[in-house]
């Protein structure tokens, strides 16, 4: 067991968020959480790198509690933890070089020929070879994920945190980022947790598919279970029917 | 009506204190964190070009216009007392003891400490601030030290910069139009100006360029709401820091009164 999230609740402005959420993914594993947008789900993955802390529960990586680490052992664990953000989130001031060996350059010392080689490796893994000296406002939104993509594998995470990998980018960048989780998977074993309401997606690169609603996890199971799922609200999502339980229920949740 | 005109004053005040108490938090932050190593000397100076060197032109303009009017407006007093001779005594201590310090610190608040608010407030928005912290990067010792070390050297030395232009212009206009000998002008400012003079305002050039610092970084980390929030935290911290600079003034000014009378 590498991650377990137990009974987890977080409230913003006295209206809750996530509520009693479990949840446990295995060590290279790559596990697949769906659910509508604004459901919470970019809180969760949050709390399980550090930046939110929860009103109650706990997120255990390898048994410690993330909440309950000092500065010294929360740095030691991000720097085996990698997330991309939703929209790249790379920094604006340097260029895509920096970017990609971020983490490199401020916590080691590493020579500039093999900090240059790792760049471009991890640069070239998501197909963006040669674009070391573009700033970050002179690419495509497609580009920018990848590039954050690269800014995560670049430290060789062993569990790597996607918000929204595929949302908003062409068919064929999003199926080669879908390639690039599985092939990280195959070959490297990280573990994986991809937020994504993209049910093809979802499908392409799941071991396990894990559905959100009004804050807690109400079906996980492999994809196929997930497709043959007989429960109404996982039905109505995975094949996008406008009416059904989740858009009938009016309460504080979305 | 009362009601309503006390829960709105409540809510400002908590907010208020709000303000105080998260700027404390960052003040106590930045200042342990300004001295843990590791030292990044690169950024400190990358910030003192944009805060301090890139100042220079718009200080030299203000302080050497300051300088003119100061002069011309003491002038008109000091003619009709017929002791045009104390217009360089009366200028160099208003502008060493104050003038200097607090129009420089207003300059920099409205250019660096806008221009920090709406740059870390932007990242705040982009989840930059976010991006940095699983980066095993702590975002104030990254963001907010460098501005803050770099803003309280810079101020002063841009400081004593602007106390020299503004006597310059007001030497001008003595010996060009007013025909005060440039020997006398000298003599006359050297021999007013004291030591503490030039301490006290550079020591509160000091205090201001934290601040300065400081604010508008504690504003950027707190925008919320995208672009409208970014120009609100823009705005918030050059009232806030005016507001400071003039109150911590009043303050010291207050204080070195009765400490070096």
């Amino acid at each position: 067991m590498i991650i377990e999230i137990q009974n987890l609740y977080k409230k913003f402005n006295n209206s809750p968020v996530l509520n009693d959420l479990s949840l446990s993914i295995n060590k290279g594993q790559t596990c697949v959480i769906i659910g509508r947008s604004g459901c919470g789900k970019s809180v969760l993955l949050k709390h399980i790198v550090g930046l939110l802390r929860p009103d109650q529960g706990k997120v255990l990586i390898n048994q410690k509690e993330v909440a309950a680490l000092n500065e010294l052992e929360l740095g030691v664990l991000r720097s085996k933890i990698s997330m991309v953000f939703q929209g790249g989130a790379l920094f604006d001031s340097m260029n895509v070089a920096e970017n990609v060996g971020f983490s490199l350059i401020e916590h080691t010392h590493i020579s500039q020929k093999k900090l240059l080689e790792r760049v471009e490796e991890s640069l070239a893994l998501v197909g963006l070879g040669g674009i070391g000296n573009l700033m970050p406002s002179e690419l495509s939104g497609g580009m920018k994920k990848r590039v954050a993509l690269a800014r995560a594998i670049c430290i060789r995470p062993e569990i790597i945190l996607y918000d929204e990998p595929t949302t908003g980018i062409d068919p064929i960048a999003a199926d080669s980022i879908n390639e690039l989780i599985r092939s990280l998977h195959d070959k490297l074993k990280v573990t994986s947790i991809v937020v994504t309401h993209d049910m093809k997606s979802a499908y392409h690169i799941a071991d396990k598919i894990a559905m959100m609603y009004k804050g807690k996890i109400i079906l996980e199971g492999a994809p196929k279970d997930i497709r043959e799922s007989k429960n109404s609200i996982v039905h109505q999502f995975i094949n996008g029917i406008a009416k059904g339980p989740i858009t009938e229920a009016v309460d504080t949740f979305k | 009506m009362f009601t309503l005109f006390f829960m709105d004053l409540g809510r400002k005040v908590l907010s208020f204190m709000y303000f105080f108490g998260g700027l404390a938090n960052l003040a106590g932050q930045t200042v342990y964190l300004t001295f843990k190593p590791p030292y990044k000397y690169e950024r400190i100076l990358e910030q003192a070009k944009k805060a301090g060197y890139d100042s220079f032109p718009i200080v030299s303009l203000v302080a050497l216009f300051i300088g003119f009017i100061f002069a011309l407006q003491t002038a008109y007093f000091m003619q009709r007392l017929g002791s045009e001779l104390y217009i360089a005594s009366m200028v160099a201590l208003s502008i060493v003891r104050e003038l200097g310090p607090v129009i420089t610190a207003l300059i920099v608040a409205g250019r660096v400490g806008a221009s920090n608010a709406a740059e870390l407030g932007s990242m705040q928005v982009t989840e930059q601030i976010d991006a940095l912290e699983t980066l095993a990067t702590n975002p104030v010792k990254y963001l907010v030290v460098p501005r803050f070390v770099a803003l309280g050297i810079m101020l002063p030395i841009l400081t004593l910069y602007a106390n020299i232009i503004g006597i310059l212009g007001s030497y001008l206009i003595c010996t060009i139009k007013l025909g005060i000998t440039s020997s006398m002008y000298m003599h006359v400012t050297f021999t007013s100006l004291l030591y503490k003079d030039l301490f006290t305002g550079l020591f509160k050039s000091w205090i201001f360029g934290m601040l300065i610092a400081l604010i508008s970084c504690y504003e950027g980390f707190n925008v919320e709401g995208g672009a409208v929030g970014v120009g609100r935290a823009t705005t918030r911290s050059v009232v806030f820091t005016f507001i400071m600079i003039i109150a911590t003034d009043c303050f010291f000014t207050a204080l070195f009164y009765f400490i070096f009378p």
